[in-house]
């Protein structure tokens, strides 16, 4: 395939965010009636290059052909009248419109202001025939499952005359049985000449349903193969490819003894079900770990893989739907933050700014939150001993503020996320749930929060770390549990622990893990 | 981080933090400029008399509005106030007088009922009552402020009109009559009351535990939540609170209009929320304070004060009020987006 066959060409396109270099010169095309597969870790480009191509960012470089002719993508809209559109994991449909309202929206057919409910039944009954996909047109979408919702974004792109369809991790939520109908669906799409770009994590499907696959790292090309001359592994290398050196490695945080040492937290069987969209989805699947004094325990996993929400539910932030939480060997009741804090837990969550921090508020406030009981007096928060406190933390952390009252929201990134560790710590924690604890903070403010965790172990506090960037988890962990799809996978110690291991634990489904199981036993 | 706010903030280090007042200085300043023209035009207006005159008239949406800063504050909203506070009037009445009507107790000068105290306890006890049904109803079943304190508001006034069968109670004891119409010294008496109560929800919202865990729900419920915060405590808490100052504001309204209605406080929500968040006090919550409230209740208070000394038609009066509002929050925000 060249530049003037291909339906679809990117060459070379570059896209840096402030501070972050996103693509680098990435290379991608997909033919008409082709499926091509796009897979990468998390970070690696593929959302930001899925929404250069929709239109909703602008590279600043490079090259994009549609249909031989150089195009510029000015925004959604346009890329829609380009014939490109894409599917979102969160999907954008109208709960409270019907199915051919959906589909039409914007285009209604018929005269100006009154819309022709028969032709618009008639039209939509003709995309749903022909992709024989079973709905009712006037059929409320609030009322379709997520597979028919997806079904309803593929038939308004269809209506659209779509010519390249992304979908992003299409089948995240869907059961075994909605996936095939989808496949089906996507071959049929293929089959009229559509070129379908496929996203997911899930690398058995995309083995089985794509015709070739191409691989992003760290925002630039990793591989392109067709899918016949390759395998999981070599998949898996091409996504991971890059050698470890830029993480210094230190001694274990645990004795000698380190099988000996107590366990602090114990998780027994936790299971979790039903999510907003889908209230069968399982969550956590009989999830147990132990953490023991001291221990850096990490948790590995793609996106969805359970590792927030198992975060959650140990703090009691989430409701479990059975299992244990044993703290220092007993049993802890633990419903709710306000148990979890009691028994000595703190959460420093993904969300930083969304859940860690009331961005309105000073860093004064938000440092001593959690700690105003022990702060006040007849309920009168002692002025003098706070201050004392707070200031005592910002010197500890070189926390970079003005003043204690400046407002959180104006901190950077790593200083805002020394803000909610300090909270934590204010209440002499046992255990400490860190959720990716450098997101969106720079390098330097990496490695200073890296040291801290360091010490914050070696005084004593077990820490659950929560990354995507494996290379982190391996610099840092004693032991690494990986989670997919809500369930175990497999637990790795740091002697073992390798970007391959790691990848190929985390991207394990279901069956895989049931039919290796089989097989050891056998 | 700019340069700008380095600068303010490091003068103030280890004081008071003026910065955490300044979405509460547009209305002040609107305020200031307002009494200036005013004193110019018409120097009448600022007679310790006339002074005196409009805190009397401010004090009862000023209590109203100590309450509504703590609800907004949450990121709620009460509009059943003025409802509240006309059944709690009533409720005060008949327990002084010993029942309803106008011909349940003999002649003025006469406390056949109860006493004063448990009118007052119980004016209030019907107004923190009403708070915590609606403080219960919107934190623990999760229904929107606005929709149960809307449901309050018409269901108040029907259990006022109801408990009084549409009669007004009237003329009370000197006694009843202080507390509103009262004086000490040059002060009228409502108006210490308002400004005592000022005091101490400053004094709560700034200096304790709970007054943090107001902003902090306010702020970003969820962190508050995952920080070990009871949210559904704090969120029950302010609407007791709206109600407390309603009770107290229904008692005090009719010692001052010697008469408790069942039309008494009509529109008052809307007066109060409107004085609020002229103050600076941001619906979304987490942000404002009751400095600015009082700043922004004393705006509309002046207004209405000071142009009705002038001479301007009270339908002119109502075009300026509306225009002032908008024109204090548009204040507002053009110095938050400076900071």
């Amino acid at each position: 395939m060249d530049k003037h066959s291909a339906l679809l060409w990117m060459e070379d396109v570059s896209k840096s965010f402030p501070g972050v270099q996103a693509l680098q010169n990435v290379s991608l095309h997909v033919g008409a009636g082709e499926i091509l597969g796009l897979i990468g870790q998390n970070g690696a480009g593929k959302s930001t290059l899925m929404k250069i191509l929709s239109g909703v960012y602008m590279p600043d470089s490079g090259e994009i052909l549609l249909g031989g002719e150089p195009i510029q993508i000015h925004n959604p809209h346009h890329a829609q009248e380009l014939g490109i559109s894409i599917i979102y994991q969160e999907l954008n449909l109208m709960p409270n419109l019907s199915v051919m309202e959906n589909i039409f929206v914007g285009r209604e057919p018929g005269l100006p202001l009154f819309v022709s409910r028969s032709k618009l039944e008639r039209q939509t009954r003709a995309i749903l025939d022909r992709m024989r996909m079973h709905l009712r047109p006037t059929a409320l979408v609030r009322s379709l499952s997520v597979a028919e919702q997806q079904m309803v974004e593929i038939a308004k792109a269809i209506s659209r005359d779509v010519r390249v369809l992304i979908m992003d991790e299409p089948t995240s939520a869907l059961s075994e049985t909605e996936v095939e109908t989808l496949f089906d669906i996507i071959r049929q799409l293929r089959d009229s000449g559509v070129a379908v770009i496929f996203i997911s994590h899930r690398l058995e499907e995309v083995l089985h349903i794509c015709d070739r696959v191409t691989v992003l790292r760290d925002g630039a090309n990793a591989g392109d193969v067709a899918v016949k001359a390759t395998s999981r592994e070599e998949l898996i290398r091409m996504m991971v490819g890059r050698p470890l050196d830029q993480f210094f490695h230190r001694d274990s945080h645990l004795d000698e003894s380190g099988n000996s040492a107590d366990t602090v937290l114990e998780a027994r069987g936790i299971s979790r079900r039903g999510t907003a969209l889908n209230p069968d989805a399982v969550v956590l699947d009989n999830v147990s770990l132990a953490l023991k004094r001291g221990e850096i325990l990490g948790l590995a996993g793609l996106v969805g893989a359970g590792r927030t929400e198992l975060a959650r539910v140990i703090f009691g932030a989430d409701k479990r739907s059975s299992g244990e939480i044993w703290i220092e060997g007993r049993p802890a009741k633990i419903q709710s933050p306000v148990d979890a804090i009691k028994h000595g837990i703190g959460l420093v969550p993904e969300d930083r700014k969304g859940q860690g921090l009331i961005l309105k508020l000073a860093v004064r406030v938000n440092m001593t939150l959690a700690n105003l009981d022990k702060l006040s007096s007849l309920d009168f928060v002692q002025q003098g001993a706070e201050r004392r406190v707070v200031d005592d933390y910002i010197q500890r952390f070189e926390i970079r503020t003005p003043s204690p009252e400046q407002r959180v929201v104006n901190l950077s990134g790593g200083n805002q996320q020394k803000v909610v560790i300090s909270k934590w710590l204010m209440l002499n924690p046992k255990i400490l749930i860190m959720d990716e604890p450098t997101r969106g903070i720079d390098v330097g403010a990496k490695s200073e929060i890296y040291e801290l965790m360091h010490e914050l172990a070696s005084q004593g506090i077990s820490i659950i770390m929560i990354s995507s960037e494996f290379p982190e988890l391996i610099a840092m962990c004693d032991r690494i549990i990986c989670l997919a799809e809500g369930r175990v996978t497999g637990e790795v110690t740091r002697e073992e622990a390798t970007l391959e291991t790691l990848m190929h634990y985390c991207t394990l489904r279901e069956q895989v893990v049931a039919s290796e199981e089989g097989s050891a036993a056998a | 981080m700019t340069s700008q706010s380095i600068s303010k903030s490091t003068t103030r280090k280890g004081g008071t933090d003026w910065s955490a007042y300044a979405s509460q200085f547009g209305a002040l300043g609107v305020l200031i400029i307002i009494c200036i023209i005013f004193a110019v035009i018409e120097p009448a207006f600022v007679s310790p008399i006339n002074l005196f005159n409009v805190l009397r008239q401010v004090s009862i949406y000023g209590l109203l509005a100590l309450g509504m800063t703590f609800v907004i504050l949450t990121g709620g909203i009460d509009l059943s106030v003025g409802s509240l506070l006309a059944l709690s009037g009533l409720v005060a009445a008949a327990v002084y007088k010993g029942g309803t009507g106008l011909l349940s107790a003999g002649t003025a000068g006469q406390a056949a009922g109860f006493g004063l105290w448990p009118a007052i306890g119980a004016a209030i006890l019907v107004g923190i009552l009403g708070g915590l049904l609606q403080g219960s109803v919107v934190s623990w079943l999760k229904v929107p402020p606005f929709i149960v304190t809307l449901g309050g508001l018409t269901a108040f006034r029907g259990l006022a009109l109801l408990f009084s069968s549409g009669q007004p109670i009237s003329t009370f004891t000197d006694e009843y009559k202080f507390w509103g119409q009262g004086m000490i010294g040059p002060v009228p008496v409502p108006v210490i009351i308002f400004l005592s109560f000022a005091v101490l929800a400053f004094i709560i919202l700034r200096y304790t535990r709970y007054g943090r865990h107001v902003y902090a729900v306010g702020g970003n419920p969820e962190a508050a939540r995952l920080s070990g915060l009871k949210v559904n405590n704090v969120v029950l808490s302010v609407y007791v609170i709206t109600g407390f100052f309603a009770g107290l504001s229904g008692f005090l309204l009719s010692s001052r209009l010697n008469s408790a209605e069942q039309v008494a406080g009509v529109g008052y929500e809307l007066t109060v929320i409107a004085g609020v968040v002229i103050g600076g006090t941001s619906l979304f919550g987490g942000e404002g304070g009751i400095f600015g409230t009082v700043i922004g209740i004393l705006l509309i208070g002046v207004l209405s004060n000071g142009l009705t000394l002038m001479n301007v038609s009270p339908y002119i009066q109502q075009i300026l009020v509306g225009l002032i509002i908008v024109f204090a929050v548009f204040l507002d925000q053009l110095i938050k987006r400076r900071r």
